[in-house]
């Protein structure tokens, strides 16, 4: 906490990654409205992800890692309160349980030396071949950013590769009643 | 559609339905049609200033003097740029305004057309929230939510942008009670939700030995009731107050209670008791750093109750222990209904105890000055124009600085929205245009700048402004030659280096309003300043008053950067001891 321009007193807690998922009105300008209020106030953001969720309310779901003490967090999540079109702001890290997952897209340099090795390590991580037309080795992997993290590394060992990610996405994994 | 008017109809339309009886403005291309169809019109009022600059911070003077929405209609591009400051300043101060702003025609969006710039994108950060409207018939829904944005929660600038074509183009009028804003857009507290933390705070203070209320700009904010409930409830129990900044005139400075403004500048006693204080009630501030001074030294034995309508401002830098969400007005009147139900009594004796801790403080008379002499004291200069305006109705603006401050020392403030001054943003040149506002706000009242000589150059255009629309707005400016405050700082901090702090060829500021057709007056020593304080108030004319005062006088008491508040240097003999000056050294 303390983003004061005077000397702030010991820091309180550790810094943590914490996942917030930003529920906003899917209208222009949200998600520069979003990032840069993390930009004006110098938060991170460690990856960022949107899409819409529900085409008949025109809402959209904004998914940000970030790393900060708890406090730092807090007031992100006040912050973001304070923007107009954001309707909620979930910690999922508060939450209790979540699930996360993110999808990885991996263009692999394969030879016939290291051909047998790579299939192995993707078999291994289920990583599926995407079929495309120049008939090069894409690969996907989803799941949790510790796993594609792991599967990446081992690659990397293997054979040079070019990676996208499209970094987490979570929810909430605690039971809800439906009428809420 | 027969019903069907144009875009530039239903601005109007939209304008006059929401009640705005005057914009401040200045027109071009882009804006064109809008102004074309005021034009056309007689209920809505337009007052052309000479720089956009200038229209906004009038709009701020207005909103902030009379407690209603003000309005800006200016151009694309420069006219936009040009209304950032003001759109920064009203952020801060949380001051609601609509600004209406001209876009180029939508194919051109995009093509770095002649004027065109990212309005949006540009005054994102300094807007609570901003439109740009695509479709004519948005427009007044539009125009109906942001009104009530600017207005709602914690107040503060919203910004249209309307590209040509669609001022233009036809589309139907929406009237604002059909206009239905999805509650996750706006602040809405229910009365009862912080029920128990009120009865928790009402408890804690019921219970304080040393209590202090520190009151902010958010009591002004709420209205005038709230600053009628607030003095009512520190009367209630006794307990001392003292005021920020932007706090000033919630509690009169005459009451019993009061001890006047806190913070960098602010009066020992008020800064003593903040540090020593056992139970801090902060209504309606934000623990700003002008205020608080260094932090791990603030006020260390307190518990704090701290309300606000801004959930963003709670342990934004001081952790509280009781926080409570809500309008100031709802929130007290809850605090005096417990108070009264639970017929809490506050300790007599310790109370008693702490006001006489309080008086001993006072003896410092912190605002003491050397008042030898015939040169004017600026000091001086502000009591005088207190004691012969203050059985008028007066509104005081500033300007940023040295006289700011000796303004907000030396003027004694009776009621709130009668001080007008850019806090937060601390923008220079906002105190004239802001005059101009509040005056065409209240034609009958007085309006006095109280500017420096540098400031008043900011936005000196605006006298054209002021003569035009025979605003009898009073200059009264602390002439030292000297950005003042610059200058002492570069005096404490600086090895007394004045690097560019000194303005060479200033203007003849009586010359100067004369050849605007205004007055213009000097008083160059103490035996001249009543008499042309009296005739400035007399004249019903713009007036420049050109007071030349002592050039190198320092504001003081000071908390200086990286102090305490129970580190109060009181005169330039005092020195801050050398680590602590190091480290304030860096700091603004």
């Amino acid at each position: 906490m303390n983003k004061s321009v005077y000397a702030s007193p010991d820091q309180v807690s550790e810094t943590k990654r914490h996942i917030l998922t930003v529920l906003v009105d899917n209208e222009p300008g949200v998600l520069a409205r979003v990032i840069g209020m993390f930009s004006g106030r110098g938060y991170n953001i460690d990856s960022l992800n949107v899409a819409e969720v529900s085409n008949d309310e025109n809402i959209s779901r904004i998914t940000i890692v970030t790393h900060g003490t708890s406090e730092v967090v807090s007031q992100i999540e006040k912050q973001l309160l304070r923007i107009v079109p954001v309707h909620s702001v979930t910690n999922l890290d508060q939450e209790g349980s979540s699930v996360e997952a993110e999808v990885a897209l991996i263009y692999i340099y394969i030879s016939d030396t290291n051909k047998k090795k790579v299939y192995q390590l993707c078999d291994l991580y289920r990583a599926r071949k995407i079929e495309n037309e120049n008939n090069t080795t894409v690969f996907e992997i989803a799941g949790a950013s510790e796993r594609v993290n792991r599967f990446i590394k081992e690659i990397n060992e293997i054979t040079k590769v070019e990676i996208v990610r499209s970094g987490p996405v979570a929810i909430s994994s605690i039971q809800k009643n439906e009428e809420e | 559609m027969n019903n069907e008017i144009t875009g530039a109809e239903i601005v109007l339309k939209s304008l006059a339905e929401q009640g705005v009886e005057v914009v401040f403005g200045y027109p071009g291309g882009a804006v064109l049609p809008i102004y074309d169809t005021l034009f056309k019109q007689n209920s809505i009022k337009h007052v052309l200033v000479r720089q956009e600059g200038g229209a906004i911070h009038a709009a701020e003077g207005y909103a902030r003097s009379t407690g209603k929405t003000g309005v800006v209609l200016v151009t694309s591009g420069p006219g936009a740029t040009n209304v950032v400051t003001g759109l920064t300043d009203a952020m801060m101060d949380s001051v609601p305004i609509v600004c209406i702003t001209g876009q180029v025609p939508q194919h051109l969006i995009g093509s770095d057309a002649f004027q065109e710039c990212d309005t949006t994108g540009i005054t994102r950060p300094c807007t609570k929230h901003n439109y740009l409207v695509k479709d004519v018939n948005k427009l007044s829904s539009v125009f109906h939510e942001a009104f009530t944005i600017a207005q709602n929660g914690r107040p503060g600038p919203v910004l249209i942008d309307i590209p040509k074509d669609v001022q233009f183009a036809s589309g139907t009028y929406e009237e604002k009670n059909k206009i239905i804003i999805p509650s996750h857009r706006l602040f809405e507290p229910s009365p009862d939700f912080e029920k128990n933390k009120i009865e928790e705070a009402v408890e804690l203070i019921s219970k304080a030995k040393k209590p202090i209320f520190y009151i902010g700009g958010g009591c002004i904010n709420s209205g005038p009731k709230a600053s009628k409930l607030v003095r009512q409830f520190i009367n209630m129990v006794g307990s001392p107050v003292t005021m920020t900044l932007m706090g000033l005139g919630v509690v009169g400075s005459s009451d019993k209670n009061s001890l006047g403004m806190l913070g960098m500048h602010g009066m020992y006693e008020a800064n003593m008791a903040m540090h020593e204080c056992d139970v801090m009630i902060n209504i309606g501030a934000r623990f700003d750093d002008r205020v608080t001074g260094r932090l791990d030294a603030f006020s260390p034995n307190s518990k704090k109750i701290h309300i606000d309508i801004d959930e963003s401002n709670i342990n934004k830098t001081i952790n509280v222990d009781v926080p409570i969400i809500g309008d100031v007005k709802q929130v007290v009147e809850k605090m005096i209904e417990v108070w009264k139900e639970k017929k809490f009594k506050i300790d007599d004796h310790a109370l008693k105890l702490w006001w006489d801790k309080i008086n001993k403080w006072k003896e410092v008379d912190c605002l003491n000055y050397n008042n030898e002499g015939k040169q004017i004291k600026p000091q001086y200069a502000v009591q005088r124009l207190y004691e012969l305006t203050k059985n008028t109705k007066t509104f005081i603006t500033t300007e940023v600085g040295q006289h700011q401050m000796w303004a907000a020392q030396f003027y004694k403030f009776e009621e709130p929205n009668r001080w007008l001054t850019s806090g937060g943003l601390g923008t220079m040149g906002y105190g004239f245009p802001a005059a101009i506002g509040a005056q065409v706000g209240h034609p009958d009242a007085l309006v006095v700048d109280i500017a420096g000589d540098a400031s008043i150059l900011m936005n000196i255009q605006e006298m054209s402004t002021a003569v035009q629309y025979r605003l009898p707005v009073k200059i009264f400016i602390l002439n030292n030659e000297y950005m003042g405050m610059v200058r002492q700082w570069q005096e404490l901090l600086h090895g007394g280096r004045y690097s560019e702090s000194y303005t060479d060829s200033l203007p003849d500021f009586v010359k100067l309003a004369e050849s605007y057709k205004a007055v213009g007056l000097r008083a160059k020593t103490t035996d001249e300043l009543d008499d042309v304080i009296t005739q400035m108030i007399e004249t019903k004319n713009t007036v420049i008053a050109d007071i030349w005062v002592t050039k190198e006088e320092n504001c003081f008491p000071m908390i200086q950067s990286g102090s305490a508040h129970n580190e109060m240097m009181l005169s330039k003999d005092q020195k801050q001891d050398k680590k602590s000056a190091e480290k304030g050294k860096i700091l603004v």
